[in-house]
């Protein structure tokens, strides 16, 4: 069983990924391409649905699916990736993207935790092996940040905002 | 100078807490080395030839006495009692111990300092001009933007991860003392027909494999622009820069494929997409920062002739090594790393605390980094200037040689470094030996020679009048001779004059191009300009003319 990093919580994964044992009503996350490529089938898909990320992908694509999507999962392959941060920030900002935004690959390591959440991902998928409690503790790493930042972790002192 | 507020100092002491953790688990193998890399690299440690090192940011230059003692005291309790400055204002420890690294930066952070981002594919130590504030060719003092660009880009949450290191430098004169034009980002302080500041905006310079000159993508941002302009910039960069090959994924390659409108078209919609989600540079805080920064409280005093009836020595150390302050009874200092027989850049934890101890007395208790790895007294009286030689002769730090051949830039090359194809500070050591001669080294003039031990290009050999760039051939040391480069005034990338010369050939080689150049320089042509009137032939006819087998 899954687990996802949630709202500080370690939670069972309610979401199955596509090639995984899936059924009738679901929540299923398909890769950006497979959407493309098979939209009608997705959109009337008889659960929840979400959209898989490459670093590649351009997120601009996602634009028009976005009012069908509950969870964007965004791959960080490995922890030098670092287009999945910027995906993360236009979602956000940029598309309005209020649903699950999901960090997931080989890449998502206790030490990237607190940009991911900076960069309005709320929900962290470990890689193998890497020690759930310290990526939790992570989240509280900085109590101060320079940059406007997501919600998602809150800093007591900022230097600079948005609007 | 700039003090850290609660934000900046909670900062800090979080960023050493973070990395004795990582170090921790490094050490009790549970980060692989692989794993660990970037995150020791994003807090300056590399791991080279014979031991780690590590990169101490010196945000533009500016040191106090306390941090320059606290400096001599790190190298004398963790290293071995000297450190290493380089080209961008940062200063090298070459032997700590891994294990030791989280007390030096805990150490550090006591004095409102770090080695946050001096390496790693993040955005760098951001640089300026060593005359900004006392230069009279200046708009505005170009340090506080510097700060402000320190802090927006550290550990920004969409830009620490990019495709590869970037580097950003800040000028407010008319002359680039900064380099600013080799730099990912350059940034030029200006005015505006309304007299407003801000700032022309150059981006894609840089040296390394495949040097380029920065190109204008913007010719006037204002200030309050600055943040949101240069986040549009790195979203662009972060987006699209290459990941697949590490020669190609800098800014300089993006900008070139794209061609620069179309870079720019990318760029400017970038920038005004971001809506309300732009970081803002509100004017209280530009004023903030900018306060830290005043003019110094200085003396009404006028010029006076400080070398009348003094020694030949002393004038020529006046002439060579001090500058112009924009203050009358000022001058500019600078303190010479570049003794004869010594690496250049190299400075001993005793020269540390003597000249902590002088810039107290004499200069508002301020020290520089310069881009040229020399250090800098910026404010000190014309009165003073001959008791200030006395003491920097005794530290060993007089040499009159500043702006001629052997005030040279070089990395630390083979010896420490395990990028390096060839050794840079015996060769070093080999035209300091040639050109011992002060009277032949006057007559020469001002000289740009900068070295690097292999195509990094971290001696800037690029931009050099003079460049040596060292090159592996079958195990063995040959270097590449090139001139014509400048980064200083105007901006030039040097043309290689042949074929590479063996180790042993690279002074006699120097003095033969030199020879050349005195045959045929007009009245005070500077070498520089006599190689633009008449490019490189005159000198490649010369340059091997005796060894004319050299492969």
């Amino acid at each position: 069983m899954r687990h996802i990093l949630r709202q500080r919580e370690w939670q069972a994964d309610s979401w199955r990924y596509l090639g995984e044992n899936i059924l009738e009503g679901d929540a299923v996350v398909v890769p950006l391409a497979e959407l493309r490529a098979a939209r009608e089938h997705w959109w009337a898909w008889s659960g929840r649905l979400g959209a898989r990320l490459a670093p590649v992908d351009r997120v601009e694509e996602l634009s028009e699916l976005l009012p069908r999507l509950d969870l964007i999962a965004v791959e960080f392959p490995t922890p030098g990736e670092g287009r999945g941060y910027s995906h993360g920030r236009l979602l956000r900002e940029r598309l309005g993207f209020r649903g699950e935004l999901r960090a997931v690959g080989d890449g998502v390591r206790q030490d990237q935790v607190f940009l991911l959440a900076r960069c309005g991902f709320d929900a962290i998928e470990l890689a193998a092996g890497e020690d759930p409690q310290a990526a939790r503790r992570a989240l509280n790493r900085y109590d101060v940040a320079y940059q406007p930042g997501a919600a998602q972790v809150s800093v007591r002192r900022q230097r600079f905002f948005a609007l | 100078m700039y003090q850290y507020d609660e934000l900046d100092q909670a900062f800090v002491d979080q960023r050493v807490a973070e990395f004795r953790d990582q170090t921790r688990r490094h050490l009790a193998g549970e980060l692989s080395e692989e794993e660990f890399r970037p995150l020791r690299l994003r807090n300056g440690l590399y791991i080279q030839r014979h031991a780690p090192m590590l990169r101490i940011a010196i945000p533009y230059g500016l040191l106090s006495v306390r941090q320059l003692r606290k400096l001599a005291e790190i190298t004398r309790r963790y290293d071995r009692g000297y450190g290493h400055f380089s080209t961008r204002q940062n200063l090298q420890l070459n032997w700590p111990a891994l294990a030791d690294v989280p007390e030096i930066l805990a150490e550090l952070a006591t004095v409102q300092m770090h080695a946050i981002q001096t390496s790693g594919n993040c955005v760098r130590n951001v640089t300026a001009d060593h005359l900004a504030g006392i230069a009279a060719d200046e708009v505005d003092d170009p340090r506080p933007y510097c700060e402000i660009i320190r802090q927006w880009a550290t550990l920004h949450p969409e830009f620490t991860y990019l495709p590869r290191k970037f580097k950003i430098a800040v000028t407010g004169a008319a002359a680039d003392r900064a380099a600013s034009e080799v730099h990912d980002v350059g940034l030029h302080l200006r005015r505006d027909a309304g007299g407003a500041l801000g700032f022309r905006v150059l981006v894609g310079g840089g040296l390394g494999r495949a040097p380029m000159i920065g190109q204008v993508i913007r010719e006037f941002l204002p200030v309050s622009e600055l943040l949101a302009y240069l986040d549009a910039i790195l979203r662009v960069y972060n987006r699209q820069g290459r990941r697949d090959n590490i020669h190609k994924a800098r800014i300089k390659i993006l900008v070139k494929a794209l061609g620069i409108e179309r870079f720019r078209d990318l760029v400017e919609a970038e920038w005004r997409a971001q809506g309300a989600a732009a970081p803002q540079l509100p004017p209280e805080e530009v004023e903030r920062v900018r306060a830290f920064f005043r003019p110094q409280p200085y003396e009404a005093l006028t010029d006076m002739d400080v070398t009348l009836a003094r020694e030949p020595r002393f004038k020529a150390w006046y002439r060579y090594n001090t500058r112009a302050h924009r203050v009358p009874g000022y001058r500019a200092v600078f303190v010479s790393l570049k003794a004869h027989g010594a690496a250049p850049g190299d400075m001993s934890a005793a020269q540390m605390e003597g000249l902590a101890q002088l810039a107290e007395r004499v200069s508002f208790g301020l020290v520089r980094a310069t881009h040229n790895q020399n250090l800098l007294l910026a404010d000190v009286r014309q009165r003073d200037l001959y008791g200030v030689w006395l003491e920097l002769e005794r530290l060993a730090l007089a040499m009159p040689n500043v702006g001629t051949l052997t005030d040279m830039i070089a990395c630390p090359g083979l010896d420490f470094c395990s990028l390096a194809n060839a050794g840079t500070l015996d060769v070093a050591r080999q035209i300091q030996e040639r050109f011992d001669d002060l009277d032949y080294l006057y007559d020469l003039g001002e000289i740009e020679l900068k070295m690097s031990g292999c195509m990094n290009a971290c001696g800037h050999h690029h931009v050099g009048h003079i460049g040596i760039l060292g090159v592996d051939k079958h195990g063995q040391e040959w270097y590449q001779i090139s001139l014509g480069g400048s980064a200083n005034g105007f901006t030039a990338l040097g043309e290689v004059i042949g074929p590479s010369v063996p180790k042993a050939e690279v002074a006699a080689t120097l003095e033969r191009i030199l020879e050349a150049y005195r045959a045929v320089r007009l009245e005070d042509e500077r070498f520089i300009d006599t190689v633009q009137r008449l490019g490189l032939k005159p000198f490649k006819e010369r340059a091997y003319a005796p060894h004319p087998a050299a492969a």
